[in-house]
Protein backbone atom coordinates (compact mmCIF):
# COMPACT_ATOMS: atom_id res chain seq x y z
CA UNK A 1 0.00 0.00 0.00
CA UNK A 2 2.92 2.23 0.34
CA UNK A 3 3.70 1.74 -3.38
CA UNK A 4 1.53 4.13 -4.27
CA UNK A 5 2.82 7.92 -4.64
CA UNK A 6 6.10 6.92 -6.33
CA UNK A 7 6.85 6.78 -10.02
CA UNK A 8 5.36 4.17 -11.90
CA UNK A 9 8.61 2.92 -13.65
CA UNK A 10 9.96 2.54 -10.13
CA UNK A 11 6.56 1.30 -8.78
CA UNK A 12 6.62 -2.30 -10.36
CA UNK A 13 6.81 -4.78 -7.91
CA UNK A 14 9.93 -6.95 -7.33
CA UNK A 15 9.04 -10.49 -8.13
CA UNK A 16 6.51 -9.55 -11.03
CA UNK A 17 6.14 -11.60 -13.69
CA UNK A 18 8.61 -10.37 -16.05
CA UNK A 19 11.49 -10.40 -13.14
CA UNK A 20 10.31 -14.55 -12.43
CA UNK A 21 10.25 -15.43 -16.31
CA UNK A 22 14.11 -13.76 -16.47
CA UNK A 23 14.98 -16.22 -13.20
CA UNK A 24 13.14 -18.87 -15.32
CA UNK A 25 14.88 -18.50 -18.37
CA UNK A 26 18.64 -18.59 -16.28
CA UNK A 27 17.41 -21.74 -14.25
CA UNK A 28 16.78 -23.43 -17.34
CA UNK A 29 19.93 -22.35 -19.40
CA UNK A 30 22.32 -23.50 -15.91
CA UNK A 31 19.99 -26.62 -15.88
CA UNK A 32 20.56 -27.77 -19.68
CA UNK A 33 24.42 -26.63 -19.16
CA UNK A 34 24.82 -28.91 -15.77
CA UNK A 35 22.33 -31.79 -17.06
CA UNK A 36 24.01 -33.80 -19.69
CA UNK A 37 26.69 -34.91 -17.03
CA UNK A 38 24.39 -36.34 -14.93
CA UNK A 39 21.54 -37.60 -17.48
CA UNK A 40 21.69 -39.29 -20.36
CA UNK A 41 21.65 -36.70 -23.49
CA UNK A 42 19.77 -38.30 -25.67
CA UNK A 43 16.78 -37.43 -23.27
CA UNK A 44 17.49 -34.36 -22.53
CA UNK A 45 17.45 -33.63 -26.31
CA UNK A 46 14.46 -35.21 -27.12
CA UNK A 47 12.63 -32.93 -24.12
CA UNK A 48 14.32 -29.83 -25.25
CA UNK A 49 12.53 -30.51 -29.38
CA UNK A 50 9.46 -31.45 -27.05
CA UNK A 51 9.38 -28.47 -24.88
CA UNK A 52 9.42 -26.03 -27.92
CA UNK A 53 6.82 -27.81 -28.98
CA UNK A 54 5.15 -28.09 -25.47
CA UNK A 55 6.34 -23.81 -25.69
CA UNK A 56 4.23 -23.45 -29.64
CA UNK A 57 1.46 -24.61 -27.70
CA UNK A 58 1.27 -22.72 -24.69
CA UNK A 59 1.91 -19.72 -26.97
CA UNK A 60 -1.32 -19.43 -28.59
CA UNK A 61 -3.40 -21.51 -25.31
CA UNK A 62 -1.97 -19.63 -22.25
CA UNK A 63 -1.45 -16.29 -24.49
CA UNK A 64 -4.25 -15.86 -26.92
CA UNK A 65 -6.47 -18.25 -24.99
CA UNK A 66 -6.65 -20.89 -28.63
CA UNK A 67 -6.58 -24.19 -27.90
CA UNK A 68 -4.96 -25.79 -31.16
CA UNK A 69 -4.63 -29.99 -31.32
CA UNK A 70 -3.30 -29.81 -34.56
CA UNK A 71 -0.02 -28.49 -33.83
CA UNK A 72 1.74 -32.20 -34.74
CA UNK A 73 0.86 -31.18 -38.23
CA UNK A 74 4.26 -28.42 -38.25
CA UNK A 75 6.07 -30.63 -35.97
CA UNK A 76 5.76 -34.23 -38.36
CA UNK A 77 5.66 -31.88 -41.73
CA UNK A 78 8.88 -30.06 -40.51
CA UNK A 79 10.36 -33.79 -39.17
CA UNK A 80 9.74 -35.47 -42.67
CA UNK A 81 10.79 -32.27 -44.82
CA UNK A 82 13.92 -32.12 -43.08
CA UNK A 83 15.01 -36.26 -42.97
CA UNK A 84 13.78 -35.58 -46.75
CA UNK A 85 16.27 -32.66 -47.85
CA UNK A 86 19.01 -34.09 -45.81
CA UNK A 87 18.91 -37.66 -46.30
CA UNK A 88 17.82 -37.78 -50.20
CA UNK A 89 18.51 -34.54 -51.76
CA UNK A 90 21.82 -34.13 -49.30
CA UNK A 91 21.04 -30.32 -48.96
CA UNK A 92 23.00 -30.63 -45.06
CA UNK A 93 22.16 -29.82 -42.03
CA UNK A 94 21.09 -26.09 -41.88
CA UNK A 95 19.80 -25.78 -45.46
CA UNK A 96 16.91 -28.56 -44.96
CA UNK A 97 16.33 -27.36 -41.56
CA UNK A 98 15.62 -24.20 -42.97
CA UNK A 99 13.40 -25.40 -45.69
CA UNK A 100 11.70 -27.43 -43.33
CA UNK A 101 10.59 -25.03 -41.08
CA UNK A 102 9.86 -22.95 -43.46
CA UNK A 103 7.67 -25.57 -44.99
CA UNK A 104 5.77 -25.83 -41.67
CA UNK A 105 5.41 -22.40 -41.30
CA UNK A 106 3.99 -22.35 -44.70
CA UNK A 107 1.51 -25.08 -43.97
CA UNK A 108 0.68 -22.75 -40.25
CA UNK A 109 -0.10 -19.79 -42.55
CA UNK A 110 -2.50 -22.38 -44.31
CA UNK A 111 -4.02 -22.97 -40.86
CA UNK A 112 -4.26 -20.15 -39.60
CA UNK A 113 -6.09 -18.88 -42.23
CA UNK A 114 -8.82 -21.41 -41.96
CA UNK A 115 -8.85 -21.93 -37.93
CA UNK A 116 -8.79 -18.25 -37.32
CA UNK A 117 -12.05 -17.18 -38.17
CA UNK A 118 -13.61 -19.77 -35.94
CA UNK A 119 -14.51 -19.48 -32.55
CA UNK A 120 -12.99 -21.23 -29.72
CA UNK A 121 -15.00 -24.42 -29.53
CA UNK A 122 -14.72 -24.76 -33.44
CA UNK A 123 -10.80 -23.73 -33.25
CA UNK A 124 -9.42 -27.15 -31.57
CA UNK A 125 -11.91 -29.14 -33.89
CA UNK A 126 -10.62 -27.16 -37.46
CA UNK A 127 -7.25 -27.57 -36.24
CA UNK A 128 -7.41 -31.48 -35.49
CA UNK A 129 -9.62 -31.96 -39.04
CA UNK A 130 -7.00 -30.23 -40.61
CA UNK A 131 -3.83 -31.83 -38.59
CA UNK A 132 -5.78 -35.23 -39.59
CA UNK A 133 -5.49 -34.26 -43.30
CA UNK A 134 -2.35 -33.91 -43.51
CA UNK A 135 -1.72 -37.17 -41.12
CA UNK A 136 -3.13 -38.88 -44.05
CA UNK A 137 -1.37 -37.07 -46.64
CA UNK A 138 1.66 -38.28 -44.92
CA UNK A 139 0.19 -41.94 -44.50
CA UNK A 140 0.12 -41.79 -48.03
CA UNK A 141 2.50 -39.78 -49.75
CA UNK A 142 5.73 -41.77 -51.27
CA UNK A 143 8.23 -39.39 -49.68
CA UNK A 144 7.44 -40.13 -45.69
CA UNK A 145 8.55 -43.62 -46.53
CA UNK A 146 4.98 -44.87 -45.12
CA UNK A 147 5.15 -46.97 -41.73
CA UNK A 148 8.90 -47.28 -41.62
CA UNK A 149 9.52 -43.61 -41.62
CA UNK A 150 12.42 -41.88 -42.65
CA UNK A 151 15.21 -43.54 -40.99
CA UNK A 152 19.20 -43.10 -40.71
CA UNK A 153 18.47 -39.10 -41.47
CA UNK A 154 22.78 -37.97 -41.76
CA UNK A 155 23.95 -35.67 -39.19
CA UNK A 156 26.08 -33.92 -41.16
CA UNK A 157 28.00 -30.60 -39.91
CA UNK A 158 26.93 -27.08 -39.25
CA UNK A 159 28.93 -24.43 -39.19
CA UNK A 160 31.74 -26.63 -39.52
CA UNK A 161 31.37 -28.39 -36.42
CA UNK A 162 30.22 -32.09 -37.26
CA UNK A 163 27.38 -33.11 -35.65
CA UNK A 164 28.53 -36.37 -34.70
CA UNK A 165 30.29 -35.74 -32.44
CA UNK A 166 27.63 -35.49 -29.33
CA UNK A 167 28.51 -32.59 -27.64
CA UNK A 168 28.17 -30.60 -30.60
CA UNK A 169 24.95 -32.04 -31.42
CA UNK A 170 23.82 -31.39 -28.03
CA UNK A 171 25.41 -27.58 -27.78
CA UNK A 172 23.78 -27.24 -31.74
CA UNK A 173 19.91 -28.29 -30.01
CA UNK A 174 20.61 -26.46 -27.01
CA UNK A 175 21.27 -23.08 -28.65
CA UNK A 176 18.27 -23.54 -31.00
CA UNK A 177 16.25 -24.24 -27.50
CA UNK A 178 17.44 -21.32 -26.15
CA UNK A 179 16.59 -19.37 -29.46
CA UNK A 180 12.91 -20.25 -29.39
CA UNK A 181 13.02 -19.68 -25.67
CA UNK A 182 13.85 -16.35 -26.60
CA UNK A 183 11.79 -15.94 -29.15
CA UNK A 184 8.70 -16.70 -27.01
CA UNK A 185 10.01 -14.69 -24.55
CA UNK A 186 10.17 -11.85 -26.59
CA UNK A 187 6.93 -12.02 -28.03
CA UNK A 188 5.01 -12.32 -24.93
CA UNK A 189 6.62 -9.42 -23.33
CA UNK A 190 6.31 -7.23 -26.49
CA UNK A 191 3.41 -4.75 -27.80
CA UNK A 192 2.54 -7.45 -29.91
CA UNK A 193 2.34 -9.94 -26.80
CA UNK A 194 0.55 -7.42 -24.49
CA UNK A 195 -2.80 -7.13 -27.47
CA UNK A 196 -2.54 -11.25 -27.19
CA UNK A 197 -3.09 -11.15 -23.09
CA UNK A 198 -5.70 -8.96 -23.93
CA UNK A 199 -7.76 -10.51 -26.71
CA UNK A 200 -7.78 -13.98 -24.24
CA UNK A 201 -8.95 -12.13 -22.05
CA UNK A 202 -11.40 -9.94 -23.29
CA UNK A 203 -11.93 -10.27 -27.10
CA UNK A 204 -15.05 -8.23 -27.38
CA UNK A 205 -13.80 -5.48 -25.30
CA UNK A 206 -10.44 -5.27 -27.83
CA UNK A 207 -12.55 -5.18 -30.65
CA UNK A 208 -15.10 -2.75 -28.91
CA UNK A 209 -11.17 -0.38 -28.65
CA UNK A 210 -10.71 -0.76 -32.44
CA UNK A 211 -8.24 -3.48 -33.55
CA UNK A 212 -9.47 -6.86 -34.97
CA UNK A 213 -8.23 -9.53 -32.71
CA UNK A 214 -8.43 -11.79 -35.65
CA UNK A 215 -5.19 -10.24 -37.55
CA UNK A 216 -3.37 -11.24 -33.92
CA UNK A 217 -4.56 -14.48 -33.89
CA UNK A 218 -3.38 -14.96 -37.31
CA UNK A 219 0.08 -13.93 -36.61
CA UNK A 220 0.64 -15.72 -33.41
CA UNK A 221 -0.88 -19.07 -34.77
CA UNK A 222 2.06 -18.70 -37.61
CA UNK A 223 4.39 -17.62 -35.12
CA UNK A 224 3.35 -20.74 -33.07
CA UNK A 225 3.30 -22.87 -36.26
CA UNK A 226 7.12 -21.82 -36.75
CA UNK A 227 8.21 -22.84 -33.58
CA UNK A 228 6.29 -26.49 -33.60
CA UNK A 229 8.21 -26.97 -37.06
CA UNK A 230 11.68 -25.90 -35.03
CA UNK A 231 11.05 -28.22 -32.62
CA UNK A 232 9.87 -31.43 -35.19
CA UNK A 233 13.09 -30.68 -36.97
CA UNK A 234 15.45 -30.94 -33.95
CA UNK A 235 13.79 -34.03 -32.92
CA UNK A 236 14.33 -35.84 -36.45
CA UNK A 237 17.66 -34.78 -36.07
CA UNK A 238 18.59 -36.06 -32.87
CA UNK A 239 17.01 -39.32 -33.31
CA UNK A 240 17.93 -39.05 -37.12
CA UNK A 241 14.11 -40.37 -37.96
CA UNK A 242 11.35 -38.80 -39.02
CA UNK A 243 7.74 -40.92 -38.81
CA UNK A 244 3.84 -41.71 -38.67
CA UNK A 245 4.08 -40.85 -35.00
CA UNK A 246 5.49 -36.93 -35.36
CA UNK A 247 2.24 -36.09 -37.19
CA UNK A 248 -0.44 -38.25 -35.17
CA UNK A 249 -3.08 -36.38 -33.29
CA UNK A 250 -1.22 -38.09 -29.99
CA UNK A 251 1.59 -35.40 -30.63
CA UNK A 252 -0.39 -32.69 -30.80
CA UNK A 253 -1.78 -33.67 -27.61
CA UNK A 254 1.51 -34.06 -25.81
CA UNK A 255 2.24 -30.59 -26.54
CA UNK A 256 -1.22 -29.64 -25.31
CA UNK A 257 -0.26 -31.84 -22.27
CA UNK A 258 2.75 -30.61 -21.79
CA UNK A 259 1.84 -26.83 -21.98
CA UNK A 260 -1.13 -28.46 -19.18
CA UNK A 261 1.11 -29.93 -17.14
CA UNK A 262 3.81 -27.43 -16.62
CA UNK A 263 1.01 -24.75 -16.39
CA UNK A 264 -0.13 -22.55 -19.15
CA UNK A 265 0.40 -19.16 -19.82
CA UNK A 266 3.45 -19.30 -17.91
CA UNK A 267 7.39 -19.51 -19.40
CA UNK A 268 9.03 -22.29 -18.77
CA UNK A 269 5.98 -24.31 -17.74
CA UNK A 270 5.99 -26.24 -20.92
CA UNK A 271 9.60 -26.92 -20.42
CA UNK A 272 8.96 -28.57 -17.05
CA UNK A 273 5.78 -30.33 -18.50
CA UNK A 274 8.22 -31.79 -21.17
CA UNK A 275 10.54 -32.96 -19.22
CA UNK A 276 7.80 -34.36 -16.67
CA UNK A 277 6.05 -36.01 -19.68
CA UNK A 278 9.31 -37.44 -21.63
CA UNK A 279 10.76 -38.95 -18.36
CA UNK A 280 7.12 -40.43 -18.29
CA UNK A 281 6.80 -41.69 -21.06
CA UNK A 282 10.46 -43.38 -21.10
CA UNK A 283 9.76 -44.68 -17.25
CA UNK A 284 6.61 -45.91 -18.34
CA UNK A 285 7.76 -48.10 -21.53
CA UNK A 286 10.25 -49.37 -19.17
CA UNK A 287 7.58 -51.08 -17.04
CA UNK A 288 5.33 -51.62 -19.49
CA UNK A 289 2.31 -49.30 -18.60
CA UNK A 290 0.30 -47.88 -21.47
CA UNK A 291 1.41 -43.99 -22.35
CA UNK A 292 -2.03 -43.45 -23.83
CA UNK A 293 -3.75 -43.85 -20.46
CA UNK A 294 -1.05 -41.91 -17.97
CA UNK A 295 -1.80 -39.33 -20.19
CA UNK A 296 -5.61 -39.32 -19.87
CA UNK A 297 -4.84 -39.60 -16.10
CA UNK A 298 -2.41 -36.94 -16.07
CA UNK A 299 -4.71 -34.37 -17.92
CA UNK A 300 -7.43 -35.27 -15.61
CA UNK A 301 -5.41 -34.65 -12.78
CA UNK A 302 -4.19 -31.24 -13.96
CA UNK A 303 -7.67 -29.98 -15.26
CA UNK A 304 -8.98 -31.60 -11.94
CA UNK A 305 -6.56 -30.46 -8.99
CA UNK A 306 -3.53 -28.00 -9.90
CA UNK A 307 -5.62 -26.05 -12.80
CA UNK A 308 -2.11 -24.14 -13.25
CA UNK A 309 0.02 -27.18 -13.61
CA UNK A 310 3.37 -27.18 -12.16
CA UNK A 311 5.01 -23.93 -13.00
CA UNK A 312 1.66 -21.66 -12.04
CA UNK A 313 0.78 -23.68 -8.68
CA UNK A 314 4.84 -22.80 -7.88
CA UNK A 315 4.18 -19.27 -8.87
CA UNK A 316 1.32 -18.69 -6.30
CA UNK A 317 4.47 -19.37 -3.68
CA UNK A 318 5.70 -15.74 -5.36
CA UNK A 319 3.61 -13.94 -2.75
CA UNK A 320 5.55 -15.00 0.36
CA UNK A 321 8.78 -13.29 -1.02
CA UNK A 322 7.04 -9.91 -1.34
CA UNK B 1 -14.62 19.09 -40.68
CA UNK B 2 -16.35 22.81 -40.12
CA UNK B 3 -20.08 23.15 -40.31
CA UNK B 4 -20.38 19.89 -38.34
CA UNK B 5 -24.34 19.68 -37.88
CA UNK B 6 -25.83 19.83 -34.60
CA UNK B 7 -26.65 16.66 -34.49
CA UNK B 8 -23.68 13.68 -33.89
CA UNK B 9 -25.77 10.45 -35.00
CA UNK B 10 -29.11 9.24 -35.65
CA UNK B 11 -30.48 6.22 -36.39
CA UNK B 12 -33.59 5.81 -39.05
CA UNK B 13 -36.43 3.18 -38.44
CA UNK B 14 -33.48 0.88 -36.72
CA UNK B 15 -34.65 -2.71 -36.39
CA UNK B 16 -33.31 -5.87 -35.10
CA UNK B 17 -34.64 -8.95 -35.09
CA UNK B 18 -33.64 -12.39 -32.76
CA UNK B 19 -35.41 -15.15 -34.77
CA UNK B 20 -38.36 -13.71 -35.00
CA UNK B 21 -38.01 -11.60 -31.60
CA UNK B 22 -37.85 -8.39 -31.83
CA UNK B 23 -35.79 -6.56 -29.35
CA UNK B 24 -35.59 -2.96 -31.12
CA UNK B 25 -37.59 -1.84 -33.68
CA UNK B 26 -38.58 1.40 -35.25
CA UNK B 27 -35.97 3.53 -33.39
CA UNK B 28 -35.24 7.06 -35.05
CA UNK B 29 -32.85 8.45 -32.18
CA UNK B 30 -31.11 12.18 -32.75
CA UNK B 31 -28.61 13.00 -30.61
CA UNK B 32 -27.66 16.51 -30.52
CA UNK B 33 -23.86 16.95 -29.95
CA UNK B 34 -22.30 18.04 -26.60
CA UNK B 35 -25.50 16.39 -25.11
CA UNK B 36 -26.13 13.93 -22.55
CA UNK B 37 -28.59 11.68 -23.65
CA UNK B 38 -30.38 9.18 -21.65
CA UNK B 39 -31.66 6.19 -22.48
CA UNK B 40 -34.16 4.51 -19.94
CA UNK B 41 -36.67 1.61 -19.82
CA UNK B 42 -37.25 -1.60 -18.03
CA UNK B 43 -35.29 -4.88 -18.51
CA UNK B 44 -35.41 -6.54 -21.44
CA UNK B 45 -36.39 -3.21 -23.53
CA UNK B 46 -33.67 -3.54 -25.59
CA UNK B 47 -31.26 -0.97 -24.49
CA UNK B 48 -28.31 -2.84 -24.66
CA UNK B 49 -29.14 -4.26 -27.89
CA UNK B 50 -29.59 -0.68 -28.94
CA UNK B 51 -25.88 -0.05 -27.81
CA UNK B 52 -24.91 -3.28 -29.66
CA UNK B 53 -26.14 -2.05 -33.12
CA UNK B 54 -24.69 1.33 -32.96
CA UNK B 55 -21.12 -0.55 -31.99
CA UNK B 56 -22.19 -3.21 -34.60
CA UNK B 57 -21.82 -6.31 -32.22
CA UNK B 58 -25.17 -6.86 -34.06
CA UNK B 59 -25.76 -6.38 -37.55
CA UNK B 60 -29.21 -4.05 -37.51
CA UNK B 61 -31.95 -6.50 -39.40
CA UNK B 62 -33.04 -3.36 -40.87
CA UNK B 63 -32.84 0.76 -40.93
CA UNK B 64 -29.46 2.88 -41.11
CA UNK B 65 -27.29 4.43 -38.83
CA UNK B 66 -25.59 7.85 -39.20
CA UNK B 67 -22.72 9.38 -37.45
CA UNK B 68 -21.79 13.04 -38.28
CA UNK B 69 -23.73 12.57 -41.03
CA UNK B 70 -22.30 9.49 -42.10
CA UNK B 71 -24.00 7.04 -43.17
CA UNK B 72 -22.10 3.89 -41.03
CA UNK B 73 -24.50 0.62 -40.93
CA UNK B 74 -22.19 -1.48 -42.82
CA UNK B 75 -18.88 -0.97 -40.74
CA UNK B 76 -17.43 -3.22 -38.67
CA UNK B 77 -16.83 -2.99 -34.69
CA UNK B 78 -13.05 -1.71 -34.68
CA UNK B 79 -14.09 0.94 -37.59
CA UNK B 80 -16.63 2.08 -35.47
CA UNK B 81 -14.37 2.78 -32.75
CA UNK B 82 -11.77 4.31 -34.17
CA UNK B 83 -13.75 6.80 -36.01
CA UNK B 84 -14.74 7.69 -32.60
CA UNK B 85 -17.55 5.92 -30.87
CA UNK B 86 -16.31 4.05 -27.83
CA UNK B 87 -18.71 1.87 -25.10
CA UNK B 88 -18.35 0.45 -21.94
CA UNK B 89 -20.45 -2.28 -21.01
CA UNK B 90 -22.98 -3.30 -18.95
CA UNK B 91 -21.21 -6.38 -17.64
CA UNK B 92 -17.52 -4.34 -16.86
CA UNK B 93 -15.22 -5.54 -19.70
CA UNK B 94 -12.02 -5.01 -17.90
CA UNK B 95 -8.26 -7.50 -18.96
CA UNK B 96 -8.53 -9.14 -15.17
CA UNK B 97 -5.07 -10.40 -15.39
CA UNK B 98 -3.38 -7.19 -16.47
CA UNK B 99 -2.92 -4.46 -14.24
CA UNK B 100 -4.98 -1.75 -14.22
CA UNK B 101 -2.22 0.52 -16.25
CA UNK B 102 -1.51 -1.89 -18.30
CA UNK B 103 -5.41 -1.65 -19.01
CA UNK B 104 -5.75 1.86 -20.01
CA UNK B 105 -2.39 1.38 -22.46
CA UNK B 106 -4.37 -1.11 -24.03
CA UNK B 107 -7.10 1.57 -25.28
CA UNK B 108 -4.08 3.63 -26.07
CA UNK B 109 -2.25 0.85 -28.34
CA UNK B 110 -5.49 0.45 -30.03
CA UNK B 111 -5.91 4.07 -30.55
CA UNK B 112 -2.67 4.20 -32.51
CA UNK B 113 -3.49 1.74 -34.35
CA UNK B 114 -3.21 -2.07 -35.13
CA UNK B 115 0.37 -2.97 -34.97
CA UNK B 116 2.62 -5.88 -34.48
CA UNK B 117 5.43 -5.83 -33.26
CA UNK B 118 6.33 -8.89 -31.76
CA UNK B 119 10.04 -7.96 -31.78
CA UNK B 120 9.74 -4.90 -29.61
CA UNK B 121 10.52 -4.91 -25.89
CA UNK B 122 7.50 -3.89 -23.89
CA UNK B 123 9.63 -1.16 -22.67
CA UNK B 124 8.54 0.61 -25.82
CA UNK B 125 5.46 1.10 -24.22
CA UNK B 126 6.89 2.91 -21.26
CA UNK B 127 6.09 5.96 -22.58
CA UNK B 128 2.62 5.79 -22.77
CA UNK B 129 2.52 5.46 -19.05
CA UNK B 130 2.16 8.79 -18.35
CA UNK B 131 -0.61 9.47 -20.15
CA UNK B 132 -2.31 5.75 -19.11
CA UNK B 133 -1.78 7.56 -15.64
CA UNK B 134 -3.89 10.77 -16.70
CA UNK B 135 -7.18 8.78 -17.67
CA UNK B 136 -6.49 6.62 -13.74
CA UNK B 137 -6.30 9.85 -12.12
CA UNK B 138 -9.40 11.33 -13.80
CA UNK B 139 -11.63 8.10 -12.17
CA UNK B 140 -9.66 7.84 -8.77
CA UNK B 141 -7.79 4.96 -9.79
CA UNK B 142 -4.16 6.52 -9.74
CA UNK B 143 -3.56 4.96 -6.08
CA UNK B 144 -3.87 0.94 -7.95
CA UNK B 145 -1.84 1.16 -11.13
CA UNK B 146 -0.23 -2.04 -10.67
CA UNK B 147 -2.76 -4.29 -8.97
CA UNK B 148 -4.19 -6.89 -11.45
CA UNK B 149 -7.47 -5.60 -12.43
CA UNK B 150 -9.32 -8.99 -11.76
CA UNK B 151 -8.54 -7.83 -7.87
CA UNK B 152 -10.15 -4.58 -7.57
CA UNK B 153 -13.95 -4.24 -6.11
CA UNK B 154 -16.66 -4.37 -8.12
CA UNK B 155 -17.31 0.08 -8.01
CA UNK B 156 -13.44 0.38 -8.95
CA UNK B 157 -13.63 -2.23 -12.05
CA UNK B 158 -16.20 0.26 -13.56
CA UNK B 159 -14.11 3.43 -12.92
CA UNK B 160 -11.27 1.62 -14.65
CA UNK B 161 -13.87 0.48 -17.50
CA UNK B 162 -14.52 4.23 -17.63
CA UNK B 163 -10.78 5.10 -17.51
CA UNK B 164 -10.13 2.58 -20.51
CA UNK B 165 -12.62 4.03 -22.50
CA UNK B 166 -11.82 7.57 -21.68
CA UNK B 167 -8.39 6.52 -23.23
CA UNK B 168 -9.66 6.20 -26.67
CA UNK B 169 -10.64 9.55 -26.85
CA UNK B 170 -14.22 9.49 -28.01
CA UNK B 171 -16.54 11.99 -29.91
CA UNK B 172 -19.64 9.52 -28.95
CA UNK B 173 -19.25 7.81 -25.73
CA UNK B 174 -21.91 5.01 -24.92
CA UNK B 175 -22.31 3.89 -21.26
CA UNK B 176 -24.47 1.20 -20.76
CA UNK B 177 -25.47 1.48 -17.23
CA UNK B 178 -22.35 2.80 -15.75
CA UNK B 179 -23.08 3.23 -12.16
CA UNK B 180 -24.77 0.02 -11.77
CA UNK B 181 -23.89 -2.23 -9.03
CA UNK B 182 -22.03 1.04 -7.29
CA UNK B 183 -22.45 2.14 -3.49
CA UNK B 184 -24.10 6.12 -3.17
CA UNK B 185 -20.71 7.37 -2.45
CA UNK B 186 -19.55 5.47 -5.91
CA UNK B 187 -22.69 6.98 -7.93
CA UNK B 188 -21.58 10.24 -6.86
CA UNK B 189 -18.23 9.99 -8.09
CA UNK B 190 -19.27 8.64 -11.44
CA UNK B 191 -21.88 11.28 -11.98
CA UNK B 192 -19.31 13.81 -11.48
CA UNK B 193 -16.60 12.13 -13.60
CA UNK B 194 -19.79 11.97 -16.19
CA UNK B 195 -20.46 15.68 -16.29
CA UNK B 196 -16.60 16.21 -16.48
CA UNK B 197 -16.48 13.89 -19.20
CA UNK B 198 -19.56 15.66 -21.01
CA UNK B 199 -17.43 19.32 -21.62
CA UNK B 200 -16.07 18.29 -24.54
CA UNK B 201 -17.94 14.69 -25.99
CA UNK B 202 -21.20 13.18 -25.95
CA UNK B 203 -22.63 10.86 -23.87
CA UNK B 204 -25.31 8.71 -24.47
CA UNK B 205 -26.00 6.29 -21.51
CA UNK B 206 -28.37 3.76 -20.26
CA UNK B 207 -29.19 4.07 -17.06
CA UNK B 208 -31.18 2.36 -14.30
CA UNK B 209 -30.81 5.23 -11.74
CA UNK B 210 -33.08 7.87 -12.17
CA UNK B 211 -31.50 10.41 -9.48
CA UNK B 212 -28.69 10.02 -11.88
CA UNK B 213 -30.97 10.32 -14.88
CA UNK B 214 -32.19 13.62 -13.85
CA UNK B 215 -29.07 15.13 -12.58
CA UNK B 216 -26.93 14.35 -16.10
CA UNK B 217 -29.40 14.24 -18.72
CA UNK B 218 -30.41 16.81 -21.38
CA UNK B 219 -32.89 14.42 -23.38
CA UNK B 220 -34.23 11.33 -22.09
CA UNK B 221 -36.21 8.39 -24.49
CA UNK B 222 -37.71 5.90 -22.85
CA UNK B 223 -37.23 2.57 -24.83
CA UNK B 224 -40.27 -0.04 -23.97
CA UNK B 225 -40.33 -3.57 -25.72
CA UNK B 226 -37.93 -2.19 -28.25
CA UNK B 227 -39.61 1.13 -29.45
CA UNK B 228 -39.11 4.56 -27.98
CA UNK B 229 -42.21 5.41 -26.42
CA UNK B 230 -41.07 9.15 -24.84
CA UNK B 231 -37.90 11.59 -25.72
CA UNK B 232 -37.62 14.39 -23.69
CA UNK B 233 -35.93 16.18 -20.57
CA UNK B 234 -36.94 14.88 -17.30
CA UNK B 235 -39.82 16.78 -16.31
CA UNK B 236 -41.87 16.15 -20.42
CA UNK B 237 -40.66 12.21 -20.21
CA UNK B 238 -41.91 11.66 -15.97
CA UNK B 239 -45.21 13.54 -17.01
CA UNK B 240 -45.54 11.51 -20.18
CA UNK B 241 -48.36 8.55 -18.75
CA UNK B 242 -47.37 6.17 -21.07
CA UNK B 243 -43.78 5.97 -19.36
CA UNK B 244 -46.09 6.29 -15.56
CA UNK B 245 -47.62 3.12 -16.90
CA UNK B 246 -44.90 1.12 -18.84
CA UNK B 247 -41.67 2.17 -16.73
CA UNK B 248 -42.47 3.99 -13.70
CA UNK B 249 -45.49 2.67 -12.84
CA UNK B 250 -43.58 -0.95 -13.22
CA UNK B 251 -40.95 0.28 -10.97
CA UNK B 252 -42.80 1.54 -8.18
CA UNK B 253 -45.30 -1.18 -8.10
N1 LIG C 1 -27.93 -12.08 -28.80
C1 LIG C 1 -29.24 -12.22 -28.49
N2 LIG C 1 -29.94 -13.27 -28.95
C2 LIG C 1 -31.25 -13.41 -28.65
N3 LIG C 1 -31.94 -12.56 -27.91
C3 LIG C 1 -31.31 -11.48 -27.42
C4 LIG C 1 -29.93 -11.25 -27.68
N4 LIG C 1 -29.55 -10.11 -27.07
C5 LIG C 1 -30.66 -9.65 -26.45
N5 LIG C 1 -31.71 -10.46 -26.65
C6 LIG C 1 -33.05 -10.25 -26.16
O1 LIG C 1 -33.46 -8.97 -26.49
C7 LIG C 1 -34.20 -8.38 -25.43
C8 LIG C 1 -33.60 -7.08 -25.06
O2 LIG C 1 -32.39 -7.31 -24.36
P1 LIG C 1 -31.43 -6.14 -23.90
O3 LIG C 1 -30.24 -6.77 -23.27
O4 LIG C 1 -31.18 -5.23 -25.03
O5 LIG C 1 -32.32 -5.41 -22.81
P2 LIG C 1 -31.94 -4.21 -21.87
O6 LIG C 1 -32.91 -3.14 -22.14
O7 LIG C 1 -30.52 -3.86 -21.98
O8 LIG C 1 -32.26 -4.82 -20.45
P3 LIG C 1 -31.51 -4.62 -19.05
O9 LIG C 1 -32.07 -3.40 -18.44
O10 LIG C 1 -31.89 -5.84 -18.28
O11 LIG C 1 -30.07 -4.54 -19.32
C9 LIG C 1 -34.20 -9.39 -24.29
O12 LIG C 1 -35.45 -10.07 -24.31
C10 LIG C 1 -33.10 -10.34 -24.64
O13 LIG C 1 -33.40 -11.65 -24.22
MG1 LIG D 1 -28.91 -3.90 -20.78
Amino acid sequence: MNETKTNVQSNIPVLDRWNLEIIGIVLVVLFFLVAPFFIYPVFLMKAMSYAILGMSVNLLLGYVGLLSFGHAAFFGLSAYMFGHFAKEMDFGVALSMLIAVSGGTLLGVLFAMIAVRRIEFYFAMITLALAQLVYFFCVQAEFTGGDDGLQGIPRGEILGFSLLENSHLYGFVLLMFLFCLLFVFRIINSPFGEMLKAIRENPERVTSLGCSPRTYKFIAFVLSAFLASIGGALKALVFQIAALPDVHWLMSGDGVLMALVGGIGTLIGPIVGALFIVWAQDGLAEIGMSVVVMQGLLFMATVLLFRKGIVGELGRLKKYFR
Amino acid sequence: MKNKSDIILETKSLRKEFSGFVAVSGVNLKVRRGSIHAIIGPNGAGKTTLFNLLTKVHQPTDGTIEFNGRDITGLSSPEIARLGIVRSFQISAIFPELTVLENVRIALQCRRGDSFDFWKPKKTLFRMNDEARGYLESVGLDDSLNSMAGDLPYGRRRALEIATTLAMEPELLLLDEPTAGMGTEDIDRTADLIQRCAKDRTIIMVEHNLGVVARLADTISVQVRGQVVAEGNYETVSADPLVKEAYLGAAHA
